[in-house]
C-alpha cells in the first residue's frame, strides 16, 4: 500500500526524523493561508499523488505548470494551488492519463547545501533489509544504478538489531558527511531503519535527502510503501489508504477476493492461480493477441467469485473476447462448469467466451457446457484456447 | 528414491482443526500419505479425521514420531508455527499459508538456516513424491512416478506442467512448489542440489516467474553444478512493471525481474526454455533427448 508524501512526512516526524514544516491544502485559499502560517520568504507547493517524478511532471491541459513549484508570496501560492487542484498531473510514472491532484502540500523553503539519496528495501536475494545511500540525490536513482552503480552504497541490517553505529560511520564517509555530521546521521539513519521494520514497510525512499547549510540531514521527500501482508497488524497505517489513487476495478476485485490488474489489451482472462494467470496472458500474446487484464480467482472458483469476475471483465469496454482457463485440481471440473454457466447466465455477456477446462472430471465438465445450449466456445488445450480467443477478438 | 519426502515420511498437520487444514489433511490421507496427527493449541486431546490432536508440536513428535509437518494456520501465526516446528526438530516443514509478512520470514529464515530443518513455502502448494507421499493441496491423481524433478514458484502452473509431463509419459520423482512470496524457505538452487544428487531424478523442470533474481541465481548455479538435463518456463512475459501479479513476489520493480532477463540468463546456462506455457512438457522431452544424443 502506498501513501502520500505528506502522510509519510508525518510518520517521519513522529519517529524523530527531520522534515521541513508543511501544511496540506485542498483549496487555493488554504494554500495562501498555509504560506502565511509558515511565515517564510518563500515556500514550495507540491502536488500530492501516488507517483514519482512530480517535479518534472506537468498538468495535462496546462503543460507550463509542473507538479512542484517554488512560490514567493501568498497570491502565488494560491495561484499555483489553483492550477494543480482537481487537475491531472502526468509524470513518467502515471502513464498518459495522469492522476488527479486532490491536495497540495505547502512546505517551508529550506537552505540546501547538498542533495543525497537514501532508500531502504527488502533485499530478496539476501533475505534482509538493505539501506542504500548515494551522493547522487535529486535525480532518478534507477539511472544512477544503471550508469554509475559504484555511486550507490549498500549495507544490510538485521531487523531485530537495526543499523549498527559502525555501519553509519562507513556510510557517512561514503557520503562525505565528515565527522561533524556523523552524530546527526547516526540518529537519522537509525530512526529510518527502525521505522522500516516497526511499520513493516516494503520501500522507504528519500530523494532528495538534503544536507542543510547547517550540516543537518533533512527529508525533503518521503516515499513509503507498506507490505500489504502486514497491514493487519498496523490498523493506524491501513487508515492512510487513499482509494481515489487506485484503479476502481482493482479495488472492487480485491473486495471480492480476486486478484485483478487492468492492462491495455482487448482479451479478458479469468484464471485460477497467479502463475497460470500470468502464463495465460503470455500465451494470448504468443498467438498474436493482447491481454486486457490479469485475473486470478484463487485455487478454487466459486459461483460468486466467477460472477463478480465476469462483471468486471465485461464492464471493461476494451474487452472484445474473454478466455476462461481453469485447471480443476481439488475442485472438480463439473463443479466449475456449473459455476461458469450460472455466472454466465447472471451476467449479460456481449462478447464471445472461450472456456478451457482441465483436470478432475474434465470430460463430464465439458459435457455440461456443451449440452447447456449456451453460446460458449470450448477449447481442448491451452494452445487451442489461445488461438480461438484471439480469433474471436478479431 | 526421491527428495525430501517418501513413503516413510510421518506427517502432522499444524492447524488440522481448521477448515483448510482438515480438508487437505484428508486429501493427503486418501492419497496414502502417513498423516499421523495434528496440532492446534488449546485442542489437545481431541481427535480430527480419527487422528490425535496435540497442543504442541513437541508432544506430537514425541507421541507419533512425526518428522514432517504441513502448516495451515492463519498468516499472523505462521512464523510462530514454523519456529515451533524447527525447535521441535521437524525435518521437513511445508508452510501452505498465504499472506505471511515478509519481515516475519526474515526472522524465521535466519533460524531455519541455522537448523537441520528444511522449510518449503510459505504461500505454496506443498510437495509430492508420486505414489508415496503428498504433503500439500495439489491434486494427487495428475502425478505419475517417474524421472523428472519439478519445481515452481506457482501452484496451478505446476499442475499444468505436471499434467503435460504425465500426458507425454514423463513421470515425476518429486514435485515441489517453492511459494510465491518474496522470501521463502527453499530456493531453486537448494532443490537443484537435491535433485542433482538424487538417483531417481534424471531431468529437472523449473517454472519461474517475474520478480526478484532467484531464476538468474539458479541459472548461474546450473551452469557450474548441474549435469542433468534442465528445462524451464518463465511466467509473466506480458506483465507490466510495478504491479503485483497475484503473488506477493511477482512484481517487476525498478526495471528488474523481467521475464526477458530471466529467460536469457537461463538460456545462457544451457537450459531449454519454453516460449509458450503449452510447451513445458515438450521442452523437457526435448532437453532429455538432446542430453542422451
Amino acid at each position: 500500500m502506498k501513501i502520500h508524501e505528506f502522510q509519510g512526512k508525518k510518520l517521519f516526524a513522529d519517529h524523530g526524523i527531520r522534515v521541513p514544516r508543511g501544511l496540506v491544502a485542498t483549496t487555493p485559499e488554504d494554500a495562501a493561508g498555509a504560506f502565511d502560517e509558515l511565515g517564510g520568504h518563500f515556500a514550495v507547493v507540491k502536488a500530492q499523488i501516488h507517483a514519482g517524478g512530480r517535479g518534472k511532471g506537468t498538468i495535462k491541459d496546462n503543460p507550463q505548470q509542473r507538479g512542484v513549484q517554488l512560490v514567493k508570496h501568498r497570491e502565488q501560492a494560491s495561484e499555483v494551488a489553483e492550477h494543480l487542484l482537481g487537475k491531472e498531473l502526468v509524470t513518467i510514472q502515471t502513464g498518459p492519463i495522469g492522476k488527479t491532484v486532490n491536495q497540495v502540500l505547502v512546505e517551508e523553503g529550506c537552505d540546501i547545501s547538498r542533495e543525497l539519496y537514501l532508500g531502504i528495501v527488502l533485499d530478496r536475494a539476501a533475505g534482509k533489509p538493505v539501506l542504500m545511500v548515494s551522493t547522487e540525490g535529486g535525480v532518478e536513482i534507477e539511472k544512477v544504478a544503471a550508469e554509475t552503480p559504484d555511486l550507490i552504497h549498500k549495507t544490510h541490517f538485521d531487523p531485530a538489531i537495526g543499523l549498527e553505529a559502525f555501519q553509519v560511520r562507513k556510510l557517512s564517509k561514503q557520503l562525505g558527511l565528515g565527522a561533524a555530521g556523523f552524530k546527526d546521521a547516526a540518529q537519522f539513519m537509525k530512526a529510518l531503519c527502525r521505522l522500516f521494520v516497526d511499520q513493516d514497510c516494503s520501500l522507504l525512499e528519500i530523494n532528495p535527502l538534503v544536507v542543510t547549510g547547517g550540516s543537518e540531514l533533512l527529508a525533503l521527500d518521503a516515499k513509503i510503501t507498506f507490505d500489504d501482508n502486514a497491514l493487519f497488524r498496523h490498523p493506524d497505517i491501513a487508515k492512510l489508504r487513499d482509494l481515489s489513487e487506485e484503479e476502481p476495478a482493482e479495488v472492487r476485485a480485491a473486495d471480492a477476493g480476486l486478484s485483478y490488474v487492468k492492462l491495455d489489451g482487448n482479451i479478458g482472462c479469468l484464471v485460477n492461480g497467479a502463475g497460470l494467470a500470468m502464463s495465460t496472458m503470455d500465451i494470448i500474446k504468443y498467438h498474436g493477441g493482447e491481454p486486457a487484464n490479469f485475473l486470478d480467482v484463487g485455487g478454487g472458483a466459486n459461483v460468486e467469485q466467477v460472477t463478480e469476475a465476469f462483471r468486471i471483465l465485461v464492464e471493461d469496454s476494451n474487452v472484445k473476447a474473454v478466455l476462461v482457463n481453469i485447471f480443476g485440481g481439488i475442485m472438480q471440473c463439473t463443479t466449475i462448469a456449473n459455476a461458469l454457466l450460472e455466472a454466465y447466465q447472471t451476467v449479460e455477456f456481449n462478447v464471445p467466451l472461450v472456456v478451457r477446462l482441465e483436470g478432475t472430471e474434465v470430460k463430464e465438465g465439458r459435457k455440461i457446457i456443451a449440452q447447456s445450449g449456451v453460446d460458449i466456445i470450448t477449447a481442448d488445450d491451452l494452445t487451442d484456447a489461445a488461438k480461438k480467443v484471439v480469433a474471436a477478438a478479431g | 528414491m526421491s527428495i525430501l519426502v517418501n513413503k516413510e515420511t510421518r506427517v502432522i498437520c499444524q492447524g488440522i482443526t481448521g477448515r483448510a487444514g482438515e480438508f487437505h489433511a484428508q486429501g493427503c490421507l486418501s492419497y496414502g500419505t502417513q498423516v499421523v496427527g495434528g496440532v492446534t493449541p488449546g485442542k489437545g486431546g481431541q481427535e480430527a479425521l480419527g487422528l490425535p490432536v496435540f497442543d504442541t508440536v513437541y508432544e506430537a513428535v514425541e507421541q507419533t514420531g512425526a518428522d514432517a509437518t504441513m502448516i495451515f494456520v492463519p498468516a499472523a501465526f505462521t512464523a510462530d508455527a514454523i519456529l515451533e516446528a524447527v525447535d521441535a526438530g521437524i525435518q521437513t516443514i511445508v508452510a501452505i499459508t498465504e499472506g505471511v509478512p515478509p519481515l516475519d520470514m526474515v526472522r524465521v529464515n535466519k533460524v531455519v538456516q541455522e537448523s537441520q530443518s528444511v522449510l518449503i513455502g510459505p504461500n505454496c502448494p506443498g510437495l509430492i513424491t508420486p505414489d508415496e507421499c503428498k504433503m500439500g493441496i495439489m491434486p494427487g491423481y495428475i502425478h505419475q512416478k517417474g524421472p523428472v524433478g519439478v519445481m515452481s514458484r506457482s501452484g496451478t502452473l505446476t499442475y499444468e506442467a505436471v499434467w503435460q509431463l504425465s500426458n507425454l509419459g514423463l513421470g515425476q520423482s518429486t514435485c515441489v512448489g517453492l511459494g510465491g512470496d518474496p522470501i521463502v524457505g527453499t530456493s531453486f538452487i537448494d532443490l537443484f542440489q537435491l535433485y542433482e544428487s538424487d538417483p531417481a531424478t534424471e531431468a529437472i523442470l523449473m517454472m519461474g516467474e517475474i520478480g526478484g533474481t532467484a531464476e538468474e541465481e539458479a541459472a548461474a548455479f546450473v551452469k557450474d553444478n548441474v549435469t542433468k538435463p534442465v528445462a524451464a518456463f518463465i511466467a509473466g512475459q506480458t506483465a507490466p512493471p510495478g504491479k503485483r501479479m497475484g503473488h506477493a513476489g511477482a512484481i517487476i520493480s525498478g526495471g528488474k525481474g523481467t521475464a526477458a532477463e530471466k529467460t536469457s540468463a537461463l538460456r545462457e546456462a544451457g537450459i531449454v526454455v519454453a516460449e509458450s506455457p503449452a510447451d513445458m512438457g515438450t521442452v523437457m522431452q526435448r532437453a532429455i533427448k538432446e542430453a542422451s544424443s
